[in-house]
């Protein structure tokens, strides 16, 4: 059944309500495409979305989904992994759910290494509440709430994931729909923790990380010659000011995921009509 | 008399207080004898005051009493902190050779027993046993088969190797023998065996074991004050099973974890406390709109902020009745025994799965830590029914499909619960969403479809109404003039206090409420006694505040907010206070 699925088939009827132009378009073709390219189905995926403009994308996406409390996306997508491993999930938000609201989770989701992917839209900026600075805002960003600038050094969601001990660190733009859409499914492909951070220009609030910008500024790494093996390499990549890297930054090629040290074997779904046949062991247990 | 028993043993946090307390209790346990059991421990990893008590019974014990016959006094606080509960008679054992203790005196009118615990717990190999040598000569004073003890000590160190147990035993005589020799043999009390079979439980691992049976597989939480047990017994226990208990990084995770693990299908649980409660509640609404299936337990403690995180308080009830923004619907379930925590486990997830909504288990710190003593068969297992309400498999998805042949979660049917699919199932995918959403689970702001399924979710709170029992458990005399009402924990020493009320010729309609929302239906019982007394560990009334909204009619109330569970004795005096003001008893 998987092998005939189409991108198409993880797109719902409902059109997108982003504005014209806005990368999110480009960061959603390239998960669905992902899904489709490793065999998922809709009915046996799960997408998890944040709030923001980013969060409307379980909307636009055909497959089992749940939209829910700003900042707690990850949280959920690893309950329903670990629930029923079966299923491929992917969790969706933005730079405010992920790295400011949500932020915590994320270090502990990159700590856990759940097998699922998380695909952030990086806009820097709130776009959905008209633009206000984001945790990835740049430090002389001037909004409606920073007037003079954040005056706070951005948030580096890669290196907060590579020391939090990330196993699989992937960064994309979100018009440069091949090499987006690749490492997305190399992301979900990951025996773990799977994070990809899309820049996703929003052109109606930020016009400062354009697509100009980006265009730009970004060093292709498939290009070079980095090896995602190499944490070191990795972590001078990630440190590097200025230049906007994209690919697979790291990968960690032994990663074993959370489920598997855990001794997670099956689906916790399925339970009998009673309580289970030895339950009377569990009283005795308290002689 | 003399076969009840009143033991405690004190001393400092760190000093094996717990363990030892649940060592007795269980030899008692296992000589077919009653136990309650109740701690005064603080949130502290050492130093400070904790105390281990149990009451011993043939008959079953439902409380605490003012009363202490034996203790065992690690520290001179020890003696102090229980001076009012100690009596002529009383004996006290204490290790006179301890630096801190060699200046202790022990009251006149109390026998003070000096065993050489430390240098005894070395004879039998090591200064560790030393609580356990003071529990041999606990034996010896009540006249208790030291055998008991030794199953007690097998189980608890069985794992530990055969060598542990026999030294432990070997320090129990030790106690035991040294006061026999230095000692009169006559203290009075004569601890009687049966061979009736009884387990011994608090109302956590009620909780964890019921949640197993109901076949919960997926617990997350956060470790906190008093509902940390829950976790610590479904750790292990629930792999057993195919079930995984995850540990979280705040609250926040927990409860959303939790809610990912019941879309994808399995059931499952989050238990806290207080403070916890707090950051989940942001979590309920996404819970009750998205219609998932979630049993939240909360453990209550005494607060508000911090508050006591070891005392006890059933502060919560309007937090949970009412907590978060906007209308969120939810049914409440409180168990009030230990038994029934087990039980109302179970039931909680039947009507999380079977009206598709939050559920929350409210237990309070005096359930969550008492011990107590019950029958195997009051956890008979073949009695535990699992209904997982209307799951809809791949072939039975036609009729709730639309005309684009698309599942519709939040179908407005007519008794308001809709069908569900698991993911995996095919033609089933499908979201939802925390924001307003139509039958499909996508976000609208239509007029009629917000109003569509307001009313639909409320229709299935209308239909739990009809179809569940919420009804009361009810106790004494059906047509008395005083009516007792409560919740909790409180069950236990409100009926011991009736029958010693009965005994004074003041005769008690007692109804103990298991279910706060939907709850029984009290206006009758009201309007029929002359008084209505309202028992409750709280300093507002909370629960008499929402009687008296109920069934238009002023209560009287009982509360107690210091941090201490009710005991039978004060509650026959303030009971008796309310009802014959001019003749208060003081026990």
């Amino acid at each position: 059944m998987s092998s005939d699925v189409r991108f198409i088939d993880f797109k719902s009827d409902k059109q997108p309500t982003w504005c014209p132009g806005c990368g999110d378009f480009g960061t959603m073709n390239g998960m669905m495409k992902g899904l489709a390219e490793t065999g998922n189905h809709p009915d046996d995926t799960f997408i998890v979305a944040g709030i923001g403009c980013s969060g409307k994308i379980g909307t636009y996406m055909h497959s089992y989904a749940l939209h829910g409390v700003h900042g707690r996306a990850l949280p959920v997508g690893i309950g329903v992994k670990l629930a029923n491993p079966d299923l491929e999930v992917m969790v969706a938000g933005g730079d405010g759910d992920g790295y400011s609201i949500g932020a915590g989770h994320f270090v502990h989701a990159v700590r856990r290494n759940v097998d699922m992917s998380y695909v952030v839209m990086d806009n820097r900026i709130y776009g959905l509440t008209k633009g206000q600075a984001s945790p990835t805002s740049r430090e002389d960003f001037e909004t409606s709430t920073t007037p003079d600038g954040t005056n706070q050094t951005p948030v580096n969601p890669l290196a907060l994931a590579l020391s939090s001990g990330a196993t699989f660190i992937g960064q994309t733009f979100s018009s440069d729909a091949q090499s987006h859409a690749e490492v997305v499914r190399k992301a979900i492909e990951h025996d773990g923790f799977g994070f990809v951070n899309v820049y996703s220009p929003c052109v109606t609030f930020n016009d400062v990380d354009t697509y100009d910008y980006f265009r730009d500024s970004i060093v292709d790494l498939g290009e070079t010659d980095h090896d995602p093996a190499d944490r070191d390499a990795a972590m001078e990549r990630i440190m590097e000011g200025g230049t906007e890297y994209t690919g697979v930054i790291y990968q960690d090629p032994d990663s074993v995921p959370y489920e598997q040290r855990e001794g997670i074997e099956g689906s916790m779904t399925e339970i009998p009509d009673g309580a289970p046949d030895d339950a009377m062991d569990l009283v005795r247990e308290f002689y | 008399m003399p076969d009840d028993l009143n033991w405690a043993i004190g001393g400092e946090a760190g000093d094996g207080i717990d363990s030892t307390g649940k060592i007795f209790a269980q030899a008692l346990s296992r000589a077919g004898r009653h136990v309650y059991t109740s701690k005064d421990f603080a949130s502290r990893i050492r130093g400070g005051y904790t105390a281990y008590k149990v009451r011993t019974s043939l008959d079953r014990v439902e409380s605490v009493v003012d009363r202490l016959d034996v203790l065992i006094a690690l520290t001179e606080r020890t003696i102090n902190e229980n001076m009012d509960e100690l009596h002529d008679g009383s004996v006290i054992i204490y290790d006179g050779e301890r630096t801190s203790m060699q200046d202790v005196e022990v009251p006149e009118n109390m026998t003070g027993l000096d065993v050489p615990l430390k240098r005894l717990a070395e004879e039998a190999g090591g200064a560790i046993m030393r609580n356990v040598v003071a529990l041999g000569a606990a034996c010896e004073v009540a006249n208790f088969p030291i055998e008991h003890l030794d199953s007690s000590l097998s189980k608890r160190f069985g794992d530990k190797g055969t060598a542990i147990v026999e030294n432990n035993q070997q320090a129990a005589r030790l106690g035991q023998e040294y006061t026999t020799e230095h000692y009169d043999h006559a203290y009075g009390y004569d601890i009687e065996t049966t061979d009736e079979d009884y387990v011994l439980l608090n109302g956590d691992e009620a909780i964890g074991m019921g949640a197993i049976a109901a076949g919960c597989r997926f617990y997350s939480g956060y470790p906190i004050t008093p509902a940390t047990d829950v976790m610590e017994y479904l750790t292990g226990r629930i792999d057993q099973y195919g079930g995984k208990v995850v540990q979280a990084e705040d609250e926040l995770a927990a409860i959303n974890l939790a809610l990912g693990a019941a879309r994808a299908g399995a059931r499952a649980m989050t238990a806290t406390s207080g403070p916890g409660i707090d950051l989940m509640t942001e979590t309920f609404g996404l819970v009750a709109t998205t219609e998932t299936p979630l049993v939240v337990c909360d453990v209550m403690r005494a607060g508000p902020s911090t508050g006591m995180p070891t005392k006890q308080e059933q502060g919560d009830l309007n937090m949970l009745l009412y907590g978060g923004h906007g209308e969120i619907d939810r049914l409440i379930v409180a168990p009030t025994t230990v038994s029934e925590c087990f039980w109302k486990t179970v039931e909680a997830f039947n009507l999380a799965e079977r009206y598709q909504i939050p559920v929350f288990l409210v237990a309070d710190l005096s359930l969550a830590v008492t011990e107590q003593t019950y029958p195997p068969d009051a956890f008979d297992m073949d009695a535990v029914e699992i209904d997982r309400g209307k799951l809809v498999d791949d072939d039975e998805i036609d009729p709730w499909a639309d005309e684009q042949e698309r599942f519709q979660p939040h179908f407005p049917t007519a008794d308001g619960i809709s069908p569900r699919t698991l993911p995996g199932t095919d033609g089933g995918a499908h979201m939802t969403t925390g924001l307003e959403h139509d039958s499909l689970g996508r976000r609208t702001e239509d007029t009629e479809v917000r109003v569509e399924q307001v009313d639909k979710r409320q229709r299935k709170v209308e239909t739990a109404k009809t179809e569940e029992d919420w009804s009361s458990r009810e106790f004494g005399d059906p047509d008395a003039d005083t009516l007792v009402v409560s919740w909790g924990s409180n069950e236990g020493p409100i009926r011991e206090a009736m029958e010693r009320l009965a005994q004074n010729g003041i005769d008690i309609r007692f109804l103990s409420v298991p279910y706060l929302f939907p709850r029984p239906e009290l206006s009758d019982a009201v309007e029929a006694a002359e008084t209505t007394v309202v028992v409750e560990c709280n300093a507002r009334g909370q629960f008499a505040n929402l009687l008296e909204q109920d069934v238009f009619e002023r209560v009287e109330r009982i509360n107690k907010y210091n941090g201490v569970r009710f005991k039978a004795d004060e509650l026959v005096a303030d009971i008796t206070d309310l009802v014959r003001p001019q003749e208060v008893t003081t026990q």
